[in-house]
Parts: C-alpha cells; sequence; structure tokens
C-alpha cells in the first residue's frame, strides 16, 4: 500500500455518500490505519450531486486541504456519469468503480473513458435490495472496494463489521446478516 | 501513561465527547445554525442520562452566555459552544464573563461572519473578539481540539478567566479523524472538583457580583483582568506540561515544526499548520530549509517567546485566516509584527490573507509561498500584503 490513498465518493444527497466514507474509513481504523472522512462542505439537497472524500494512511495524516486527485472514485448512482465528471483528477492507473448492472467495457465505450484509468463495476443496488432488503448500494460497495484495490484485509474487514452490527442491531439479527451477505456478494461480484 | 482508546470521530464529536467527559454543571446552548453540532450531541447525552448537567436550551446566543455566566457566578462549571453569528451575538456577555472573572468554557468552531451570509471556516468570529479578555486556544485537529477542552477546564479555573477553544469549521468540525480517547475516570481525575473562590452559593460569604464601578475604581478592576490574562500565560504552560506528563501529549504556546535551522517560515493557526507540514516535509526532501511555527495560544499573545523562535528567519509569512479591516495587515501577522519590533528584528515579513468563507487552501499554495519566500530572502522585492487566490 503507498503511503497515503485519497478516494473520492460520488452519490446523490440521502444514497449515502458521507456514511460510506464514515464507514470505510471506521473500518481502516479497525485495521491500524489513520483516517480522514470527510463530505464536500456544500448545500445537502435530497438527490443532488454529493461527494464524500476519504484518506487512508499508514502514518498521521496532517494534510487537511480537500482531495483533489483520488486514487479511487466510487460512484453510488450511474446516472452520475452522464451529469458529473466522476474522472475529474484521477491520476493514471487510477481506479473507477460504478454500481450499474453494466460491464466494465460498456462504460468505458459508453462515455469514452481514458484507457489509463481502471474500471471496475458491480450491480450493488441489486445486491443490496436481495440482501438487505433495501437498495442501499453503500454497503456493498465497501466489498467490491476491497476485492478491486486491496486495500484493507477482506476477512478483517468482514469480522470488524459483523462485531459492529451486532453490537448496533441486537434485536434485528436479520439486519446483520444481509449486510454481511451483501458485502461478501459485491467482493465476489465485482468485475474489472 | 493512563491507556486511552482509539476511535474515528468527527471535530465535533471529539468536543462533545470531551464536555460529555467533563460533565459540567451546566450547559447553556442555542443548539442550531450557525452553531455547529457540538451542542446538539452534547445534548443527547443529557436526554440519555450519561452526566449530570443541567441542559438549559436557550433562545440565542446572548442568552446562553448571559446562563453561562448565572452559573458560573453561582459557582458552577459552565460550558456552551457556538460560532460565526454566534459568537458576534454573545460579544456583550462575553465582556461580562472576563470582567467577572468567570471560568467559562467555549467551543467556538471557526466559521465566516456575514455578510455575504456564509458558514465556512474562518477566524473572523474568533478575531472579532480577541480583546475580549478570554483566553483563546487554536487546535489544528480533532485530536487537539478535544486536549485542549479538557485542559481549558484547568487552565480557566486556575486563571480565574473565561476560555474558548476553537477547530476550524467544516475541515476539523465535521470531518472523521483518528484520534484518541481518554477514559473519563482520568479525565475527572485530571480537571479535578472545582472549588470556587467566591460564588453566589455560598451563603456564608455574601458577595455582590457585576455592581456599578465609577471611574474611582473601575480602571483598578480591569487592571485586574489585564494582569490575569498576562499572567495565564504559566498557568497555560503548566497545565499542557502536565496533561504531557499523564497522557503523552505535549503542548506548549505554540508549536515549532522544522524551524531550528530554516531560512524561511510560515506561521499558521489551525488546520492550515498541519497542511503546511505536509509541505515543509516536501520542501525538506529537496533540501529547501523551510519551517512552521503554528501559534496554539492567541490569547494571550506569546510575544517574547515567538520573537525569539524567529530572530534566526531571513523571510517569515504570516498566514491569517481574517482581516483586521484596518487598511493594513491581519491580526495575526500585526501581533507578529510588534513582536518582531519589541525584539529590533527587521525581518523580511509577508502577510498572506487567505481562506476566507472557506476558500479551499492547497499545498501548492503554500509552496508558492515558501517559494516566495525564498526569493524574497535572495533580495527579490516582494508585495508585503497578499490574497491568496482571490480573482480581482
Amino acid at each position: 500500500m503507498k503511503e497515503l490513498t485519497e478516494i473520492r465518493w460520488h452519490g446523490r444527497g440521502g444514497q449515502g455518500a458521507k456514511t460510506a466514507a464514515l464507514l470505510f474509513a471506521d473500518a481502516a481504523l479497525a485495521q491500524g490505519l489513520y483516517i480522514q472522512a470527510f463530505p464536500e462542505y456544500g448545500p445537502e439537497r435530497m438527490g443532488a450531486p454529493v461527494s464524500a472524500f476519504n484518506r487512508i494512511s499508514s502514518k498521521p495524516i496532517l494534510l487537511h486541504s480537500g482531495v483533489t486527485n483520488p486514487d479511487i472514485v466510487i460512484v453510488l448512482d450511474p446516472t452520475l456519469v452522464e451529469s458529473v465528471d466522476v474522472t475529474e483528477g484521477i491520476p493514471d492507473n487510477g481506479v473507477l468503480m460504478i454500481n450499474t448492472e453494466k460491464t466494465p467495457e460498456d462504460i468505458k465505450k459508453t462515455f469514452n473513458i481514458s484507457s489509463s484509468i481502471k474500471v471496475f463495476t458491480v450491480d450493488a443496488s441489486k445486491i443490496s435490495k436481495e440482501t438487505i432488503g433495501r437498495e442501499i448500494p453503500n454497503t456493498p460497495m465497501l466489498g467490491a472496494l476491497i476485492k478491486a484495490t486491496g486495500i484493507l484485509g477482506f476477512k478483517e474487514m468482514v469480522e470488524d463489521t459483523r462485531k459492529k452490527l451486532e453490537k448496533k442491531f441486537k434485536s434485528k439479527p436479520e439486519v446483520i446478516g444481509g449486510n454481511l451477505k451483501a458485502i461478501e456478494r459485491a467482493y465476489n461480484e465485482v468485475k474489472g | 501513561m493512563a491507556k486511552s482508546n482509539i476511535v474515528a470521530r468527527t471535530g465535533n464529536e471529539a468536543m462533545a465527547e470531551a464536555m460529555r467527559q467533563i460533565n459540567p454543571d451546566v450547559v447553556a446552548a442555542y443548539p442550531i445554525t450557525p452553531a455547529t453540532e457540538i451542542v446538539q450531541i452534547f445534548a443527547g447525552y443529557v436526554a440519555d442520562g450519561l452526566v449530570k448537567t443541567e441542559f438549559v436550551p436557550v433562545e440565542s446566543e446572548h442568552s446562553a452566555m448571559s446562563a453561562c455566566i448565572g452559573a458560573s457566578a453561582a459557582g458552577g462549571r459552565a460550558m456552551t459552544g457556538t460560532s460565526s453569528q454566534g459568537l458576534a451575538l454573545m460579544a456583550e456577555m462575553l465582556h461580562i464573563a472576563s470582567g467577572l472573572r468567570l471560568p467559562i468554557v467555549m467551543a467556538d468552531v471557526n466559521r465566516a461572519l456575514s455578510s455575504p451570509i456564509n458558514i465556512h471556516c474562518d477566524h473572523s468570529d474568533t478575531m472579532m473578539i480577541k480583546d475580549a479578555g478570554w483566553i483563546q486556544i487554536f487546535s489544528e485537529n480533532a485530536q487537539e481540539g478535544y486536549d485542549n477542552m479538557i485542559q481549558a477546564i484547568r487552565i480557566a479555573e486556575k486563571a480565574k478567566l473565561p476560555t474558548m477553544v476553537m477547530t476550524d469549521g467544516f475541515i476539523i468540525s465535521h470531518g472523521m479523524e483518528r484520534i484518541e480517547i481518554l477514559n473519563d475516570e482520568d479525565v475527572q481525575k485530571f480537571i479535578g472538583e472545582y472549588k470556587p473562590e467566591h460564588y453566589l452559593l455560598n451563603t456564608e460569604k455574601p458577595i455582590t457580583i457585576g455592581a456599578l464601578d465609577l471611574p474611582d475604581y473601575y480602571f483598578e478592576h480591569r487592571r485586574q483582568t489585564i494582569e490575569a490574562i498576562r499572567n495565564s500565560k504559566s498557568i497555560i504552560e503548566d497545565v499542557s506540561k502536565e496533561f504531557g506528563q499523564k497522557f503523552g501529549r505535549t503542548y506548549g504556546l505554540f508549536e515549532n515544526y522544522k524551524l531550528d535551522d530554516a531560512e524561511v517560515a510560515i506561521v499558521a493557526l489551525g488546520s492550515t499548520a498541519g497542511t503546511t507540514k505536509t509541505v515543509v516535509d516536501a520542501l525538506r526532501a529537496k533540501g529547501l530549509k523551510v519551517g512552521l511555527l503554528k501559534p496554539r495560544v492567541f490569547r494571550p499573545f506569546p510575544k517574547a517567546e515567538i520573537a525569539d523562535a524567529l530572530k534566526s528567519l531571513k523571510a517569515i509569512a504570516v498566514m491569517d485566516r481574517s482581516d483586521s479591516m484596518n487598511g493594513n495587515e491581519g491580526p495575526v501577522c500585526l501581533e507578529v509584527k510588534a513582536a518582531l519590533f519589541d525584539k529590533g528584528l527587521n525581518k523580511t515579513l509577508v502577510n498572506y490573507i487567505y481562506g476566507l468563507g472557506g476558500r479551499e487552501i492547497r499545498t501548492q499554495d503554500i509552496e508558492g509561498i515558501y517559494k516566495e519566500l525564498i526569493d524574497a530572502s535572495k533580495g527579490k522585492a516582494i508585495e508585503k500584503i497578499q490574497y491568496l487566490g482571490v480573482r480581482e
């Protein structure tokens, strides 16, 4: 892992981009890493394009400026690719991961994405509907992100998530299983 | 060394956590924008019975400070939190809190003042009341905000002066970071029990608080407050040292970062100091002798100590995230300039006004400042007051 990894999450207001950044940071913290998670500081409106950011490092993070060149970009809502330049600032060999039923090849062709960017896709909406019972793409995206980048240990992450969910949803065990299943399925089903 | 727990927290959550562990007698606040969610989170702790605090949801920040003054004068530990216009609305009562020598502790998340309306990071709110007789402590990140809140209780009560702890709006307040939280009992042990010397509820020693003070005595009382601020410097140093000994994170009046052999340096408050450190490291790797001085305590201003730390530099940039609206430099620059003058140091000193209303400050902006300083140190002419990244 390089010393500092920067991530940008794209979603629509209410879709959980900020929550995804917070969850991911918490998972990275549990693996002994230094973390930052912060939303884009603008008006938050339901349905409007929003972004959130992560910094992950093995060393203390002193940097407090915005993320402009993210190593990894994750898109929770595929329709955003049409209206927002989700590839903005991604360096060569950077990762773009999109929640869509389409293949990486389709996405590359349709949106004319530079060949220097590694594109991954996963149908996180479908997975979340089938496992959690609601469309919450941010939870499965964590599994897909780990598979595509190896940024965190997968087994450790699943174990840590289980512990946290067990604490939070003592009275609703079905929520725990559904979330874990979603993460595992996205890990296995991500294409790229 | 006392044990601590490593957690992910936003700046606001970290400040609220410190308040929970402090468990003050009274928190009075007006917990809506422009305030951040610090007191809202704390109100949750009150509702959940995690603290014994009397929470007073007042109708304005002016009333929040008034209620804190009443609670503190009565002999209780009183705290609050606000930002921006909220601090502006408190202004009248802030002077009364310090004049009455009440050790109220407040979290102030730095946000811009209207107009235009803006609640993003900016130091104008704190700087507006820098002469209100409050001790002012700036924090670089969530950890420092948390640590400073705990220390502020001890500092305020020993100095008999109200104390405010600042974090940068959004950048720190809403950003989640890794922080180390102390154990509740260690915090309680560190802050100790509050035993006010004089207080209204002490029926054995009745006193009058807030009386009229005409020209025959007003000056003597103000003189005492002035002296209290002056003396608070050593109190802050002692408390910070003890905190470091107990918990392993040591703070001074300011922080020197790679300053000892530096030829040029930036003076910057808050989160920008952190970003500047990464630039210092990158430029040092290229062999450039650059450094940083991060003031932590802005009131009292450690004039002699800061001048001494800057004495060997060839050129200095002072970054101000607010303006004094005096047609000259910003508030931090004026302090640094006065400090250098006192030591007879005629330095190349450049003031960069930056980041107003949350305007992004990037590493390349800071790199640019160092490059200009290096050129200036070699004799190149430089504009002495600059407005970084503004469209003109």
